[in-house]
């Protein structure tokens, strides 16, 4: 989504209502139930959310110039990798072996096998399809991307074949390089 | 309810990834230096866990292709980014000062898109500085250049030379130029001296 992003895809910013902000709290909570403790730290409640509105209908959320989540169209909303860094429990995991890392890092999106192999975890329990995971990679301890679900985590481990994950956001990226 | 802290995580000041993915980056060299420098503890752990990682569940010949991959891509990368810093050290910005009538004038700067400016967002600054209009137009060469409306081209001069050395680029030049209507080349500069100095 971001592999192309600079400044000139932004279109406009603007502050966000602060009723509309606790909307956006209670969204973001519904979504990742465990971020519940922290969603006054990360956006707290006497803060300005910025909106950044930008091509093909994505949003931007800023909290002092950070960029907390974006959004695209009305989907669900997506922490983005700073956030996740700092809040690394909050979000279901996966993670790839250690191959996979070099391509992810150019933004490739991930293929089922890279999930299933033994450096590889996927969490126990099934995910439906279109859910948003963080990646994680055999040996690193940080996230180094985010993606979308494109079959529910039973189909990945009995099919093992073809794109199983959409990379949404990852390292490098441009929503990564893009400095407020 | 009790509170999450965030984790807090140091990112390498080079690539600007969390240290640990610096090797996959395309300026592993100076990131290690910059790691070993900057934060000692977390070279040690992530340079000599490396080896050990190494060994992983990818056979020796993949690794191998992989770091040779890695190594192209990085050198690749070290020679654009060297041509980029020498094509920045060489252009400069031009700020113009247009006269629109006898004694009314508006500058025009161009030139910023190389150093990483936002014209827009310094266009805003500019307006509320000085207190006066200021836009973003594109002129005949497609690009970007920021109109003030009055004679500030010392003061954003100073302003923009500040910029600069705030990201470290301290030898660029800023260039004033004067554009008069119907004068000769020799008088306009003459008269850029004079105001220059009385302004």
């Amino acid at each position: 989504m971001f592999k192309k992003f600079t400044k000139e895809d932004i279109h406009s910013r603007s502050n966000i209502k602060s009723s509309v902000q606790r909307g956006l709290k209670s969204n973001l909570v519904q979504l990742y139930p465990q971020l519940e403790p922290a969603i006054d730290n990360l956006i707290p409640k006497k803060s300005q959310v910025v909106s950044i509105k930008c091509e093909e209908k994505i949003q931007l959320y800023c909290v002092d110039n950070e960029i907390v989540m974006f959004q695209q169209y009305n989907d669900e909303l997506v922490p983005s990798l700073t956030t996740v860094h700092k809040y690394p429990d909050c979000f279901p995991r996966v993670q790839v072996d250690r191959g996979a890392i070099k391509f992810i890092l150019s933004g490739a999106n991930i293929m089922c096998p890279g999930l299933t192999s033994p450096g590889a975890k996927l969490p126990e329990e099934n995910m439906e399809k279109d859910a948003i995971v963080t990646v994680y990679a055999e040996g690193k301890e940080n996230a180094l991307a985010i993606g979308k679900l494109l079959m529910s985590i039973d189909d990945i481990k009995t099919k093992n074949k073809g794109i199983g994950i959409e990379l949404v956001h990852y390292l490098g990226d441009g929503l990564w390089n893009h400095q407020e | 309810m009790t509170e999450l802290a965030p984790k807090s995580i140091v990112y390498c000041g080079i690539c600007s990834w969390p240290p640990e993915y610096c090797e996959f980056g395309v300026s592993r060299a100076r990131c290690q230096s910059w790691l070993d420098t900057n934060h000692h503890d977390l070279y040690e752990k992530i340079y000599t866990e490396d080896i050990t990682n190494q060994t992983s569940t990818l056979s020796l010949e993949k690794q191998e292709k992989l770091n040779n991959d890695l190594a192209k891509a990085q050198h690749k990368q070290e020679l654009k980014q060297e041509r980029e810093l020498q094509k920045m050290l060489n252009s400069k910005i031009v700020i113009k000062r247009i006269e629109r009538n006898k004694r009314k004038h508006i500058i025009s700067i161009s030139g910023l898109e190389v150093f990483n400016l936002d014209s827009k967002k310094l266009a805003k600054t500019f307006a509320s500085k000085f207190a006066t209009g200021a836009s973003v137009t594109k002129n005949a060469d497609k690009t970007e250049e920021i109109l003030i409306q009055g004679d500030v081209s010392d003061e954003a001069k100073e302003y923009i030379e500040k910029l600069l050395q705030d990201q470290g680029l301290n030898d660029i030049k800023v260039e004033q130029i004067d554009d008069k209507k119907k004068k000769k080349k020799d008088a306009a500069a003459a008269a850029a001296a004079t105001t220059a100095g009385s302004t």
